[in-house]
C-alpha cells in the first residue's frame, strides 16, 4: 500500500476549509500549519482571478527529512505515510531545514517536530483524512497509489499529462499530486510577496524560530 | 472617515501563517566558529610537530586546552539549540545512520573524549610521546569532524545554496584560516619567526582561497539555480544581510590578507597579530550570513 493525495485546482474554491479542518483535528497551534491554502493573485484589474492552492507534506518516497532525522523520530510507516514520533523528536530542526517544501514547523508547545501526517490516527481506524471529508467539492482525493482501482489512481490516469508535483527536480518523488497547477500555484518564487505590500502598517508575527 | 481609516491601519495586527524564520541562528553559527577553531587548532599543531617539533615544547599543553574549550564550546552550542536538549542522548540510543547529525555527534565526542585524555596526558604523566602518536590519530579524526556540518547542509535538501563540495571545502578553510590564526596568537614569542611566517602563510592563502570561493558563489552561482539567484539577493545591492556580508568578507579575508603581506614586509609580528584577530572575528560574521539567508526565502 502505498497512500496518496491528489487536489485538483479547478475544483478547489478556497474555502479553507481544510485548513480549519485540520487544525481542528490536529490541535495545531497559532502562527504553525500542517496544511494551509495559499491563494495568488494573477493578472492585472480587470483581467485578474484569484487561485488557490492546499500545500501540506508531501511524504516523498525519498523523503529529506526522513534521512536527516538523527534519531528517526520521522519515519516511514507500512502504508508510506512519513510519521513523526514526537516523544523521540530532539528538536535539532535538521528536518526544518531538510524539506524543500517548509511542511515542517517546531511545535512552540511540545518543542518538536510536528507536520501533516496524512492523519495517520485517521486512517489506522478507517477514516479519511479531517480534509478530505471538510472539503466541500471534492478537491482532495486521497488513496492508494499501488491500487490501480482507486479513485487517486483513476484520477491520475484520466488526467494523464496534466499532473504534477512540487519542485520535481528535487529527486523527491512526492506522493502528493496535483491536477491543474502551474508555475504560479506550485513554484513559491513565481508568486513571492514582498514585504511592505500590507493593508496593515504594524504586522506582527507570532516567534517560530530557534535563536537570531 | 479617513482619520479612522488611518488609525485602522496603524492596528497592530498578528498574522496566524506559516512565514519564513530563521531556525538556525546564531547558536549554530557559535558550533561552527568554535568547531573550526578546535580542530584547526589540531591540524596546526601536527603541522608543527611535523615542521620544527622542538617548538612544539611549551605549546602541547596550552594548544590542546584551548581546542578542547572550543569543542566544548561547540558542543555547548549545539546543544542549547536542540528545542528539546534534555532528550540529546537519544542521538547515542536512537541513531539513525544516514544522518550527518548523528555521525557528526558520534565523532565529536570521541574527538573530545580523545583531546581529554591528551590532556590528562600531558599534565598527569608529561608523556610527550604519547601525546603525539595520539596527536596523529585525533589530526585524522579531526578530518571527518571538520566536514561532517558540510554533510549536515547537503543533506539541508531545501537550501539550495550549501552544495557539499563548496562547504566542504569551505569548513577545511576556516579550520585552516581560525587554526593558524590562533596559534600565532597562542605561540606569541615562542614560535621562531620562520614558523610565524609559516602560519601566516597558511592564514593568508586560507583567506585568499575563501574568498575566491565566496565571490566565485557570488557572482556565478545565480546562473545556475533560481533559488540560489533569490537567496543571494540577500546579500547584493539593498540585501537584507549586504553589508553584514560584505563587513565579514573584509574582516575575515580580505583585511588579514593584506595584513599577513604587510607583516612580511615590514617583519611585524604584530601585524600578524592583529591579521589573526581579525580573522577569527570575521569568520564568526561570514558563517553567519551564510547561514541564515538561505532560511529567509519562501518554500511553500
Amino acid at each position: 500500500m502505498q497512500l496518496g493525495f491528489l487536489v485538483d485546482l479547478h475544483l478547489c474554491m478556497g474555502c479553507k476549509g481544510c485548513e480549519i479542518a485540520c487544525k481542528v483535528e490536529n490541535e495545531v497551534p497559532l502562527s504553525t500549519w500542517r496544511l494551509r491554502v495559499k491563494y495568488v493573485d494573477v493578472g492585472t484589474f480587470p483581467e485578474t482571478k484569484r487561485t488557490f492552492t492546499p500545500l501540506r507534506c508531501n511524504h516523498c518516497e525519498n523523503a529529506p527529512c526522513e534521512r536527516i532525522c538523527p534519531v528517526s523520530a520521522l519515519h516511514y510507516i507500512e502504508n508510506g505515510i512519513v510519521n513523526i514520533d514526537k516523544e523521540r523528536c530532539i528538536g535539532c530542526a535538521g528536518c526544518v531545514m531538510a524539506c524543500p517544501y517548509g511542511a515542517i514547523y517546531i511545535d512552540p508547545e511540545t518543542q518538536t517536530a510536528d507536520k501533516c501526517t496524512y492523519c495517520a490516527h485517521r486512517i489506522a481506524s478507517s477514516m479519511m483524512p479531517a480534509c478530505v471529508v471538510a472539503c466541500p467539492v471534492e478537491a482532495n482525493i486521497f488513496g492508494d497509489l499501488e491500487d490501480p482501482t482507486s479513485n487517486i489512481s483513476k484520477y491520475i490516469q484520466r488526467h494523464a499529462g496534466n499532473v504534477q508535483v512540487r519542485k520535481p527536480e528535487k529527486g523527491t518523488n512526492p506522493h502528493h499530486y496535483y491536477v491543474g497547477g502551474g508555475n504560479v500555484t506550485l513554484n513559491p518564487l513565481a508568486s513571492r510577496r514582498e514585504e511592505g505590500f500590507n493593508l496593515f502598517n504594524n504586522i506582527t508575527t507570532l516567534p517560530l524560530g530557534g535563536h537570531h | 472617515m479617513i482619520h479612522e481609516t488611518l488609525a485602522a491601519t496603524n492596528a497592530v495586527v498578528t498574522l496566524d501563517v506559516p512565514l519564513p524564520d530563521i531556525f538556525w541562528g546564531w547558536y549554530v553559527t557559535m558550533n561552527m566558529w568554535a568547531k573550526s577553531i578546535g580542530t584547526g587548532l589540531i591540524f596546526m599543531i601536527f603541522l608543527l610537530l611535523k615542521k620544527n617539533s622542538s617548538e612544539m615544547t611549551s605549546l602541547r599543553t596550552p594548544t590542546i586546552i584551548v581546542s578542547f574549550i572550543m569543542m566544548n564550546v561547540f558542543l555547548l552550542f549545539t546543544w542549547l539549540d536542540l528545542h528539546q536538549m534534555w532528550r540529546m542522548w537519544h542521538i547515542f540510543f536512537y541513531p539513525h545512520m544516514t544522518s550527518a547529525i548523528t555521525i557528526g555527534a558520534w565523532m565529536a565526542t570521541l574527538f573530545v573524549g580523545l583531546e581529554a585524555l591528551m590532556i590528562a596526558v600531558m599534565i598527569m604523566k608529561k608523556d610527550t610521546v604519547l601525546f603525539d602518536k595520539l596527536l596523529f590519530w585525533v589530526t585524522l579524526l579531526a578530518i571527518p569532524v571538520t566536514l561532517y556540518t558540510a554533510g549536515i547542509m547537503a543533506e539541508s535538501t531545501a537550501r539550495e545554496l550549501w552544495q557539499m563540495p563548496t562547504e566542504s571545502v569551505q569548513m577545511i578553510l576556516a579550520a585552516t584560516l581560525s587554526g593558524s590564526a590562533t596559534i600565532i596568537l597562542i605561540g606569541g614569542s615562542k614560535l621562531s619567526d620562520e614558523t610565524k611566517r609559516f602560519f601566516g602563510a597558511i592564514l593568508g592563502l586560507s583567506a585568499l582561497m575563501a574568498f575566491i570561493i565566496y565571490m566565485s558563489e557570488y557572482i556565478f552561482g545565480a546562473m545556475k539555480a533560481e533559488e540560489v539567484a533569490a537567496v543571494l539577493e540577500y546579500v547584493k545591492g539593498d540585501g537584507k544581510y549586504a553589508t553584514m556580508f560584505w563587513v565579514g568578507q573584509w574582516v575575515a579575508y580580505i583585511l588579514p590578507m593584506l595584513l599577513v603581506v604587510l607583516s612580511r614586509v615590514s617583519k611585524s609580528s604584530s601585524i600578524l597579530s592583529l591579521a589573526a584577530i581579525l580573522a577569527i572575528a570575521g569568520l564568526w560574521v561570514v558563517k553567519h550570513v551564510w547561514l541564515v539567508i538561505p532560511q529567509l526565502l519562501p518554500l511553500s
